[in-house]
């Protein structure tokens, strides 16, 4: 049983799916994703412990050897990310129920788990696979999920909104199968351990830069770095509030993991910062989008908005933090992955609360919530913090490695940047507390009763781990760091 | 160079004028034709590339050989049917913004938008 942890990873929820729509009654299928999602919770974590321990773990699908047959590699990298992932997705089914009741009409309840489940499967698929082919299949399975996930979103503009991300997401994810293409035309192989090893050879050919190329082209697009972030937004504002908590918190990190993925396992460290000039690029890239995104964030009236802009400029502090190539770099990076996707998840399953209470999310709505809705309006309080870095917080913990590795290389123009940055966090996090704690409630409103326990449950167990994992950093640090450790003994 | 490369070059240009039109052209429908023309393109890039001089179908026959590659052929069938999911969500998709806006003109849909947004800003200033 233990042996084939890696493909129960994925075929746990692939096989759920389909069986939700014999169950039909939303209820059942309800608890049946949740039982299904805490399946695929237990086996990450199984799976991170036995990488932990024993080192890479390596199953070959059907018996067929590795260059050849598709084989799903487990690192500690990768086991980090599933479990992200998979936690996420538990919490988040929690309050999945009662938020859809509201917003997705009712003969689509069982459609919506179904496309939930397969979106999961998608992103853990493409963290779990070893093969570059295999990356491309699961990104179009969640791809494809997810776009029909936002569509059905109650507002007309999800329509429009999932169209472009249906265009943006396709045009990515064709460039990323040309730059496979173009590697296996070079090597005749699609494993990615067997790719690094080949590639080396042939690296001073066109063909690989143009793989390089379209490969982190199209990785970028996912990933919504400035300026390919014109999507996301209104995917994340006008998508079911579950949907948005989902995606915020993993569908994102899963594109910055494929790119540390293909960047220094697949193409190597030398070839990715020494040959071509990466670094420059993606530090600039992400500087701008940090302050773009930021500055945007302020003047949105739509909550839902101020943090999809809010998630583009922490990919920003992501995207710095992988470009210094250093361990203490990367290590950034990856905490910034698991912090971020806590902090998010909160903070938007609080807003489906308030969804669910209010019926929308304008910022004028949130007068005197402070008072009548205490315990999400904390919700997001604390995870408003802690996007900001204040010390306590997860925030603080990866800001503070991103600072270390800047300082470590002399950069600190850009580390005094990134602290000006964090200004603007304050300065939109500061505008939904003005409203919500010192502004009278709207005078022709019922006053609205604190969300239900369901809603709670989940968002504070967030809440508690943002401090928690903000206080003692022992498990956060260790994973992020040998898996950062990881990648730099490979390609070294 | 032009004739020993032309499978490249029909790739190339078809890929251009998938681009474009995705771009350039304001009609939903005609966008999911140029994405369609856009991974047409890589379908006939991959299977090009299997091609070996001389070689034939890959079955095994007395007297042959040499086989051309067929595992491209396997890759693109896969993306193939995905590419086909695609289209098909985005027609769909297409008939729904139709319904919702009476429209499926980016300009006029984008207008249809900014409207709503002046409108609920106004209502929340009186």
């Amino acid at each position: 049983m233990t042996a084939h942890l890696p493909i129960l990873q994925v075929i746990i929820p692939l096989m759920a799916a389909p069986i939700c729509l014999i169950l039909k009654r939303a209820k059942l299928v309800w608890l049946f994703s949740l039982i299904v999602s805490v399946l695929a919770f237990s086996v990450s974590v199984l799976l991170l412990q036995q990488v932990m321990t024993s080192g890479v773990i390596s199953y070959e699908l059907g018996g067929w050897q590795a260059p050849w047959g598709i084989e799903y590699r487990i690192d500690k990298l990768n086991a980090f990310v599933l479990l992200i992932i998979t936690s996420i997705s538990t919490l988040v089914l929690i309050a999945a129920q009662a938020s859809i009741e509201k917003e997705i009409p009712k003969d689509k309840h069982t459609l919506f788990y179904v496309l939930f489940l397969l979106s999961l499967t998608g992103m853990l698929g493409i963290v779990a696979t070893g093969d570059a082919f295999n990356v491309f299949v699961f990104l179009e399975i969640s791809s494809l999920s997810a776009y029909a996930l936002i569509a059905l979103g109650k507002n007309r503009r999800a329509l429009w909104a999932s169209y472009q991300y249906l265009i943006m997401g396709t045009i990515g994810a064709t460039f990323i199968l040309i730059g496979i293409g173009l590697m296996y035309q070079m090597t005749g192989t699609l494993n990615m351990q067997d790719l690094s090893q080949r590639l080396p050879e042939v690296a001073a050919t066109r063909t690989v830069f143009v793989a390089f190329a379209f490969v982190t082209v199209g990785l970028c697009l996912k990933l919504a770095l400035f300026p390919l972030h014109l999507w996301l937004p209104n995917a994340y504002a006008f998508a079911p509030s579950i949907v948005t908590a989902f995606f915020a918190a993993t569908a994102t990190k899963v594109a910055i993991y494929l790119l540390i993925r293909f960047t220094f396992s697949v193409f190597g460290l030398s070839f990715s910062f020494t040959t071509i000039p990466l670094q420059t690029v993606f530090m600039a890239l992400g500087l701008i989008g940090i302050f773009v995104a930021s500055s945007t964030a302020i003047y949105q009236n739509n909550i839902k908005h101020v943090f999809a802009y809010s998630s583009i400029s922490q990919i920003g502090y992501m995207i710095i933090g992988f470009s210094l190539s250093s361990v203490t770099g990367l290590t950034s990076t990856l905490l910034h992955l698991f912090n971020h996707a806590l902090m998010k998840s909160a903070i938007f399953l609080a807003l489906a609360a308030i969804m669910f209470r209010v019926g929308n999310v304008q910022l004028d709505n949130f007068r005197g919530l402070g008072r009548q809705m205490p315990l999400t309006m904390a919700a997001i309080v604390v995870g408003g913090l802690s996007l900001i870095g204040v010390p306590l917080t997860v925030g603080f913990v990866s800001k503070w490695y991103l600072l270390t590795a800047l300082l470590e290389q002399g950069w600190w123009p850009i580390a005094a940047l990134v602290l000006l940055a964090s200004i603007l966090a304050v300065v939109y996090v500061w505008r939904i507390v003005e409203v919500a704690y010192f502004k009278e409630p709207l005078p022709d409103r019922a006053p609205v009763k604190e969300a239900p326990l369901i809603f709670l449950v989940p968002i504070w167990i967030l809440v508690i781990a943002n401090v928690y994992f903000g206080i003692d950093t022992r498990f956060s640090v260790q994973v992020a760091e040998s898996a950062a450790q990881s990648l730099f003994g490979v390609s070294l | 160079m032009i004739v020993g490369l032309f499978n490249d070059w029909v790739v190339v240009v078809l890929m251009m004028i998938g681009l474009y039109i995705v771009i350039a052209h304001g009609n939903l429908v005609k966008k999911l034709i140029g994405l369609s023309i856009f991974q047409t393109s890589v379908f006939i890039f991959y299977i090009s590339m299997a091609k070996v001089d001389g070689g034939t179908a890959p079955i095994l026959a007395d007297g042959v050989t040499q086989y051309s590659n067929p595992l491209p052929h396997v890759l693109i069938l896969t993306a193939i049917v995905v590419g086909i999911a695609t289209t098909a969500l985005g027609l769909s998709l297409v008939v729904r913004i139709k319904e919702a806006y009476s429209s499926i003109e980016e300009e006029n849909i984008q207008k249809q938008d900014n409207k709503a947004l002046k409108q609920s800003a106004m209502e929340q200033q009186a």
